[in-house]
């Protein structure tokens, strides 16, 4: 068979959803940081090695991603596929795409704000977090800890919804 | 800049002697962690509030991570398992601070404890993030992210019940009181461990414990909480460190290691 290109894999990449938040893809929320092939190589005939950032170090999807990664690109024709971490730069939620932003808000989770340059004590965030449901500004947060370690729980004061939204790292 | 860390990284020669001092770092670094992890999981179910029983298990699934982090840096030095060290050790061969292995005790233990123990990783970490060594520096950077929330947490904590009730602010007190000897000993040199801080691989404990005191100290006093004395602390001092612990490190390990040991063949419970 013809080997497969860098886009097919990338492609094959982008139907692996986040397990934690299935609307959403890894490509698209910046955990994978390249892709390598390897043809005829000691690893394998279509050898592929994925550099992937773990997002919360622990998180319990970070295993459920990796079979993933390795599933998506077999079926995409790789017969030899190795996802190695790489922890620098760390991954941040600056790296979700604004595709991937717009997903969240839709979802109904209220997207992170810029990280920037963070301070050593975090304080509050510093853009105030837009409601995912009817879109005011006028909302708190009810808990700093949430479904998720990449979550917190708000509530919006003018609908009066709870609602979830991502940390910013 | 980042030629010259470059050219540092590659001409950084590990002696046998900074390989024992950061490997032994890094099993007392994973040991707080898993350590405290399991204290804070004993609280899932339990926690006064629901936001905080979700609270304490996210605090306690991180610090797990972290635990996993620090194993997996030993692994790289000396090829080490990580389930093998975190479940088949006894309590003798642990090395994290006694701090750590201290029954769970009432709300205002726990989060005085999580403070006083956040506050000593956060710091830790900050200072790690220059190390020489390439992967501890990546790896604090990663943690440092995570355990910011918990100090910003704990520490509101910390002020919502010191400055709360009668009751609340005595039972704080009594916390600090019981454990503030416990969290000094968080900075007790590991021996063997000063060549590799000279060599620039691992942040000084002592420098980190000024820091530290700075940090808490203001935080503590500016709600009211008095800190016990160095006169105090110096008629009755603990007999127990890292290689010597109290009768309740083996309690918890038991409960911790049963299902690993019970089935040790299994690979995935």
């Amino acid at each position: 068979m013809t080997a497969p290109s860098a886009q097919t894999y990338w492609d094959a990449l982008r139907g692996v959803a986040d397990p934690e938040i299935p609307v959403v893809n890894i490509v698209e929320m910046g955990m994978v940081r390249s892709i390598d092939i390897f043809k005829h190589s000691e690893i394998g005939e279509h050898g592929v090695r994925v550099r992937f950032t773990p997002t919360f170090s622990g998180c319990p999807a970070l295993h459920v991603i990796r079979q993933g990664i390795t599933d998506a690109l077999a079926a995409a024709g790789a017969d030899a596929v190795t996802v190695e971490n790489v922890f620098s730069p760390p991954w941040t939620t600056d790296d979700i795409t604004p595709e991937a932003r717009a997903k969240l808000e839709t979802y109904g989770i209220a997207p992170p704000a810029p990280n920037g340059e963070s301070s050593l004590f975090m304080t509050l965030e510093p853009e105030a977090v837009r409601c995912p449901r009817c879109g005011s500004f006028d909302t708190r947060i009810t808990a700093s800890f949430g479904s998720a370690l990449c979550k917190r729980m708000y509530v919006c004061q003018a609908c009066k919804e709870p609602f979830e939204g991502m940390k910013s790292v | 800049m980042t030629e010259t860390t470059e050219i540092m990284t590659e001409t950084l020669i590990l002696t046998e002697a900074l390989k024992t001092a950061l490997i032994a770092r890094f099993t007392a670094l994973a040991d707080d962690e898993i350590t405290l992890s399991h204290r804070v999981a004993e609280w899932t179910g339990h926690a006064p509030l629901l936001e905080e029983d979700i609270a304490l298990a996210n605090i306690a699934q991180d610090e797990l991570g972290h635990g996993t982090l620090w194993l997996g840096l030993r692994a790289a030095l000396d090829g080490s398992n990580a389930d093998a060290l975190a479940y088949h050790r006894d309590a003798s061969e642990y090395r994290n601070a006694p701090l750590t292995e201290l029954p769970k005790g009432d709300w205002a233990f726990t989060m005085m404890r999580q403070y006083l123990f956040d506050a000593w990783e956060v710091l830790w970490l900050d200072t790690a993030r220059q190390s020489s060594y390439v992967p501890l520096a990546e790896a604090a950077a990663q943690a440092l992210r995570e355990e910011k929330f918990h100090l910003q947490h704990t520490a509101l904590w910390v002020e919502r019940l010191a400055l709360g009730t009668p009751k609340s602010t005595h039972r704080m007190q009594d916390a600090l009181n019981q454990l503030w000897a416990y969290a000094l000993g968080l900075f007790d040199p590991l021996p063997g461990e000063a060549d590799a801080v000279a060599a620039g691989l691992l942040p000084d404990v002592t420098a980190l414990q000024a820091r530290w005191l700075g940090l808490v100290r203001g935080h503590l006093e500016g709600v009211g909480l008095s800190i016990p004395s160095a006169s105090e602390l110096s008629a009755s001092p603990l007999p127990y460190s890292r290689s010597q612990h109290t009768e309740h490190l083996a309690p918890l390990l038991a409960d911790f290691q049963r299902v690993a040991r019970e089935f040790p063949e299994s690979q995935v419970w």
